[in-house]
């Protein structure tokens, strides 16, 4: 709980939601008759909607970047150590827009919201978007926000994938793109382990082939498993040494040979796993881990990003860090490549950092000096 | 831009407007953004440095992290019109490898160095029986970074053995004013080489 709120954050906000009636035509084939999403904001728009930066959100996290819900919060939003007042992504210059995807369990449609045609649950019909659908449903939103051009669009991870997708898909819509930890689609290793994950969640017993909902009950177990997975290879081996070496959770010291909770590495996987059960959902955690594998903008360009990124006019600012096994340095270096040979403007920084894929929402000070240089640049040329 | 190193002036006398160029080691990205701005140049700077790297960033310059001693693999042949490399040959590991990457990326490579014929480096050595250290040379030998120090003469011959054509060739002191007499006595009297050159066919 915040007993008050820091001059630097951008306090106590409240999320937003539109509907959106124009049917969305998904890559799949599917439509989408109507869609809502939810999202938040923070600063104010200019009068001539020039200083507008889309957030796009990674795989677990949500519209609630920044600031805190009420006083009752233990936490602020995800990426609140970069969005503030005299931040990176500062909301005395920029109006901030973070909406939650479709497929999301924050709120937008997705599997754990009502099917306006049937008035129930979505549950698994919910149809497995792709990050390109999602980028199109973001442009409505730009649209319907009255933002003209993205000043930049900005994400880690899944979220900075949402990035290249707008870069490509909408060259004319954003002046800025800013790639961090990301990757230019995943690997059979990525892939590999998300179907660990899917599988923890569909065979566990309560799954119900995704109707868990109707059985008032959840996987639990399986979604458990997926997030230790998944939380594993977001950490570094020296990131978990640091933090955890091969400490005993009780203060003993002697092994209990059984299978309780002995070491604290394996504490922290379980109580990260069951606060992650707690809010999250595990339909909509199988289509987000399906639609990372899909992203491959490539594809649509004889599987050549150079020339994907031939048509793009934005400006790329990318930036990895050097102990992320995730999306390595050399898969943001694909992404340089890529944009050099096509002529197009990048710079890239490659951030000495001990903390692994989840040092992107870190305030490591040569990041954040490299996410300021910048965003005075993109703030001057908004004011200019 | 007055305030522009001279090297990066003499530099840029040589870069004609509007070509596509690559600046290895390219510091806090004073040269490119002055290439930029008056001479409609676009291009990317490679660095190692972080806060040179924020530099270049604050500065409007495209600049990719990179070590040099890795090479130049992630670009394309004939990719740039330019490839410029001050102060570096001198520091990396392979400089013969890295004077082969120049010319495979670049139609042209711009090459800066620290002269080590000159006859005040000579001197020290003969004399004093130190190693060299002068204004353009400041570090001791043993915190120096500059691990392959090389002459005019060592460079020419390299060119040659490389089959790399010299297009151009300034020499100039450290503080890259031109120096009386350096036509004669090149080896001897400059401190600073700078050298434009292409691969012969």
């Amino acid at each position: 709980m915040p007993k008050s709120i820091p001059a630097d954050s951008v306090g106590l906000v409240t999320e937003q939601s539109l509907i959106f009636d124009e049917p969305l035509e998904l890559i799949s084939g599917r439509t989408l008759s109507s869609y809502k999403l939810v999202f938040e904001t923070y600063g104010e728009l200019n009068s001539n909607g020039t200083n507008a930066l889309l957030i796009c959100h990674a795989l677990s996290s949500d519209h609630h970047a920044a600031g805190y819900h009420n006083m009752d919060d233990k936490k602020p939003g995800w990426w609140d150590s970069c969005i503030g007042p005299g931040k990176p992504f500062d909301t005395n210059n920029f109006f901030i827009v973070c909406p939650n995807n479709l497929g999301g369990c924050k709120g937008s449609s997705g599997p754990n919201q009502p099917n306006p045609e049937t008035g129930k649950l979505y549950g698994p019909d919910f149809p497995i978007v792709t990050v390109k659908d999602w980028v199109n449903s973001q442009q409505r939103l730009m649209l319907a926000l009255g933002i003209k051009q993205w000043a930049a669009v900005i994400g880690g991870s899944l979220g900075g994938m949402q990035v290249i997708q707008w870069a490509i898909d909408y060259p004319s819509s954003l002046k800025h793109a800013l790639v961090i930890a990301s990757a230019p689609h995943l690997s059979a290793q990525n892939i590999a382990f998300n179907e660990v994950a899917r599988q923890a969640i569909r065979t566990d017993p309560n799954f119900h082939d995704g109707h868990y909902y109707e059985h008032n009950t959840i996987p639990s177990t399986g979604l458990k498993l997926a997030r230790m997975l998944g939380h594993i290879t977001y950490l570094s081996d020296d990131a978990m040494r640091a933090k955890f070496d091969r400490d005993l959770s009780d203060e003993g010291f002697s092994y209990n040979y059984n299978y309780d909770v002995e070491f604290q590495v394996e504490s922290y996987l379980r109580h990260q796993a069951q606060s992650f059960v707690d809010r999250f959902d595990a339909n909509t955690y199988l289509l987000m881990t399906k639609l990372l594998d899909y992203f491959d903008p490539a594809a649509d360009y004889d599987n050549d990003l150079a020339k994907a990124f031939s048509h793009i006019q934005a400006r790329f600012l990318v930036a990895s860090f050097t102990s992320d096994w995730r999306f390595a340095p050399t898969r943001s270096r694909e992404i340089v490549k890529a944009l050099i040979d096509a002529k197009r403007h990048v710079s890239y920084a490659e951030i000495d950092a001990p903390h692994g894929h989840d040092a992107f929402l870190m305030p490591i000070p040569y990041y954040i000096e490299v996410l300021n240089a910048y965003m005075r640049r993109v703030s001057d040329e908004v004011n200019a | 831009m007055s305030e522009l190193r001279s090297d990066l002036s003499l530099i840029r006398q040589w870069i004609k407007p509007g070509s596509h160029v690559l600046d290895l080691g390219c510091g806090d990205g004073k040269l490119l953004q002055a290439l930029q701005e008056e001479q409609g140049v676009e291009g990317y700077g490679l660095e190692i440095d972080p806060k040179n790297i924020t530099q270049c960033i604050h500065n409007g310059v495209n600049v990719i992290q990179a070590d040099l001693d890795a090479g130049l693999s992630d670009f394309a042949c004939q990719a740039f019109d330019y490839v410029i490399m001050t102060q570096t040959l001198q520091a990396l590991h392979f400089p013969d490898q890295l004077l082969e990457e120049v010319l495979r990326v670049g139609r042209e490579g711009i090459v800066t160095f620290p002269n080590f014929g000159n006859w005040r480096i000579r001197l020290q050595l003969a004399l004093g029986g130190r190693m060299p250290v002068s204004k353009a040379l400041p570090s001791t030998w043993y915190n120096t970074l500059n691990i392959h120090l090389c002459t005019l003469k060592d460079f020419e011959a390299l060119c040659q053995q490389r089959n790399i054509k010299i297009l151009e060739r300034s020499v100039v002191d450290y503080a890259y004013q031109p120096i009386a007499g350096h036509s004669l006595l090149p080896n001897l009297l400059g401190e600073i080489a700078t050298y434009r050159c292409t691969r012969l066919p």
